[in-house]
């Protein structure tokens, strides 16, 4: 066996390794609930279309969606802010260590959860395990044009820098980690780093309110290390005790 | 009888049976046992194979071919949803795990204890073992997305340098469920032999060359019966602690998760506990329809033996309710949001018959009946008893499974499951179970015939005056 391969866990042990922690905040008190943001990611990331059917059984792959929910009985309700919720990429994230087979990984130098697709065998233990629920599973083969002749129309509609699963895989939001990888490949071309704001994510990039701001959260002068550094941000399921990368914005409005 | 009044007057009345009652105290000559055992292996009438012929179909259609469908179309034609990821594949793969519980359990702890009315029956759980491990581990293949690639849960060396991680719960479970289908094989696999060689010596032709390699040479000389006896001891010794740890894993699966109802430190003695019920729970039904559609097996399998497992089943089924309880009421009483939210769910929500339906099955039946001597000894009573306590623990495992995961921390995923194809396979698994069942009946001696000859000469009717006292000695 050559000796350079590494399990996945050790490719970053040291601080020196460190390419920046990226993370994301979601301002509830600007946040539409328009939607566009499910729709352009799904756009981005080739997330299919699962059909009316089993998006009604609870299958619809979406890697980000809206929560909103009635608080209080019917004559005197009261909606709740709305809540896009994605993969928190949390720093000790619960999914990583039940995987068998080493799908469900954490990228050290980045503090990034990865999935990757063509090791997932589909023992669903990490959505299980998932306090978010951020994860989605491809019950069926919605990409393969031989199983839904409809498709063979967006075969070309396809983003050519991010895979398209097969049934039995397991995925989750990734940040869009190729316009990560494509910021750092032009940053270390033009010999310079990231810049604040050089990586949109395409959820930030639909979003018409300005809600989602993402950056990196180690640098204490971008963006979204100040939004972040509010009174009225908060983290989903804080308790649990998993670090996530994502801090919500909710009731200065 | 009366003698026996006389000698011991403080016997009570329903100790004062005729000890010929006892398989042990009602010997017949050795080449009759013999004959009567290969008889019930060879005896097959037509219901024999009309059963074994519908079995067999149902194994090809219900598991083979809906097996299939589910491979080829992907996890959606089962009823897995968001968040409901474990549905009923899970709840086969722990029932089956727990079935497998009953063969090390009524034979290896019986043995181990030296309880001398297990001697007939230990085979006929021994064979559940083996094959419910077979049909546990065709239930986690089912529900797997991709099936084609389990090969890469076994740690090998590959060019990529990738191992399987040892984090994970499921790389225990794998390992654990591989030792004890290897340990469970040998266990069945040594009391087998001297039978092996009883059929061996009493068949021609092919046949005998089948047996010949099975009995491994076997003569009954001294030291062959002293090994033999060795190696079953450290086996009988040593597969109760792994048949414990196996069930603590499965039960770890679900405990080291992060959702409401799963993670409770007490998971891992409490499946323990319910393995042990309804593994055991399932001995008396298949000694019931052994008995009664096998030739020569009412001699071998008497209402005593019944009564054993009956005062087993009792004990192990409060020993469930006592975990059950301290699994449900304490994190209840703890206070916990999501906790209070799940258990309110699992007793009032939308299936809550299914709670009902368990604690029927679990508590109310067993404790009602299995405390009176002359209904434990009633084999089809004691077989519908056996049926509901496995309808009963099935249901917990469906409530723990897909129940529990309905409810988690983000109440905007919930939703009900209904299960779809899992229905079809899971009645392939229970068919593929019993033509295994049925094969094996006719193949290997259902009745350790040996351990019965052994037991029957260590006890003794010893006469003291007029009166004939049961003795025993000391066998091994």
């Amino acid at each position: 066996m050559p000796k350079e391969l590494k399990s996945p866990t050790s490719s970053a042990n040291t601080a020196q390794d460190v390419q920046g922690i990226w993370g994301m905040v979601v301002d509830q008190d600007l946040c539409t609930g328009c939607q566009a943001c499910v729709a352009a990611c799904s756009m981005e990331n080739n997330v299919p279309f699962v059909g009316e059917v089993d998006a009604g059984y609870g299958r619809s792959m979406q890697w980000i969606r809206i929560e909103r929910f009635w608080q209080g009985s019917y004559p005197n309700i009261k909606a709740t802010p709305y809540q896009p919720v994605m993969c928190q990429n949390c720093h000790n994230a619960p999914c990583e260590p039940v995987c068998p087979v080493y799908a469900s990984v954490h990228s050290l130098s980045e503090d990034l959860n990865l999935q990757v697709y063509n090791r997932c065998v589909g023992t669903r233990y990490c959505a299980n395990n998932c306090p978010y629920e951020a994860r989605v599973f491809n019950w069926r083969d919605y990409m393969d044009p031989r199983q839904r002749p409809e498709l063979v129309t967006l075969a070309n509609h396809f983003n050519p820098d991010v895979t398209v699963r097969r049934r039995g895989v397991m995925e989750k939001c990734t940040f869009c980690i190729q316009r990560i990888r494509h910021a750092e490949d032009t940053a270390a071309s033009e010999n310079r780093d990231i810049r604040d704001g050089e990586v949109v994510p395409a959820c930030a990039q639909a979003c018409p309110a300005s809600a989602i701001t993402f950056g990196r959260i180690d640098d204490p002068t971008t963006k979204v290390s100040q939004a972040a550094d509010t009174s009225r941000g908060s983290h989903l399921l804080e308790e649990l005790g998993t670090i996530p990368h994502v801090t919500y914005l909710a009731g200065g409005a | 009888m009366s003698a026996i009044a006389k000698a011991l007057p403080n016997l009570r009345p329903e100790e004062m049976e005729d000890p010929k009652e006892h398989l042990m105290h009602d010997p017949l000559p050795r080449g009759e046992m013999n004959r009567m055992v290969l008889e019930s292996m060879h005896t097959t009438t037509w219901k024999y194979w009309t059963v074994v012929t519908i079995l067999a179909f149902l194994v090809v259609t219900c598991l083979g071919y809906a097996w299939y469908y589910l491979i080829m179309q992907g996890l959606g034609v089962s009823g897995d949803n968001r968040p409901v990821y474990w549905g009923v594949f899970l709840v086969n793969f722990v029932y089956w795990i727990g079935i497998s519980h009953s063969g090390t359990l009524t034979s290896a702890i019986l043995r181990v204890l030296k309880i001398e009315s297990r001697r007939p029956f230990t085979r006929v759980a021994e064979l559940m073992t083996a094959f419910a491990i077979v049909n546990a581990g065709l239930s986690i293949f089912m529900h797997m997305g991709r099936v084609w690639l389990a090969y890469w849960l076994i740690p090998y060396p590959n060019e990529r340098g990738i191992w399987p991680d040892f984090h994970s719960p499921l790389m225990w479970d794998f390992m654990a469920i591989t030792t004890y289908l290897i340990c469970s094989s040998l266990y069945l696999y040594l009391p087998l032999i001297p039978d092996l060689a009883m059929v061996r010596d009493r068949s021609k032709g092919w046949v005998k060359t089948f047996y010949k390699i099975f009995a491994i040479g076997f003569r009954g000389t001294e030291g062959e019966w002293k090994n033999l006896h060795l190696a079953m001891n450290i086996f009988a010794f040593a597969i109760i602690p792994v048949a414990f740890s196996v069930h603590t894993i499965v039960a770890w699966d679900f405990a080291m998760a992060t959702r409401p109802g799963w993670s409770s430190s007490v998971l891992g003695p409490y499946f323990v506990a319910g393995a042990l019920l309804s593994g055991v729970a399932a001995v008396p039904i298949v000694l019931f329809f052994v008995r009664s559609t096998m030739k020569n097996m009412k001699y071998f399998l008497r209402p005593e033996h019944f009564d054993t497992v009956g005062k087993m089943l009792l004990i192990i089924s409060m020993g469930w309710a006592y975990f059950y309880f301290n699994d449900y009421i304490v994190p209840w009483y703890a206070g916990d949001k999501w906790e209070k939210i799940l258990t309110l769910f699992i007793e009032a929500g939308p299936q809550a018959w299914l709670w009902y339906l368990m604690l029927f099955c679990n508590i109310v039946v067993p404790w009602s009946v299995l405390w009176r001597k002359k209904w434990r000894q009633t084999p089809w009573l004691m077989a519908i008893v056996g049926i509901l306590i496995n309808v009963g623990m099935y249901t917990e495992r469906y409530i723990i499974v897909p129940e529990m995961s309905t409810i988690n921390r983000m109440p905007f995923t919930w939703h009900i499951y209904i299960p779809r194809v899992e229905v079809i396979l899971t009645i392939g698994t229970f068919a593929l179970f019993l033509l295994l069942y049925f094969a094996a009946s006719r193949i290997l001696p259902l009745i350790p015939n040996w351990e019965v000859q052994e037991g029957q000469e260590g006890h003794i009717l010893r006469k003291i005056g007029k009166a004939k006292i049961p003795t025993i000695s000391q066998i091994d």
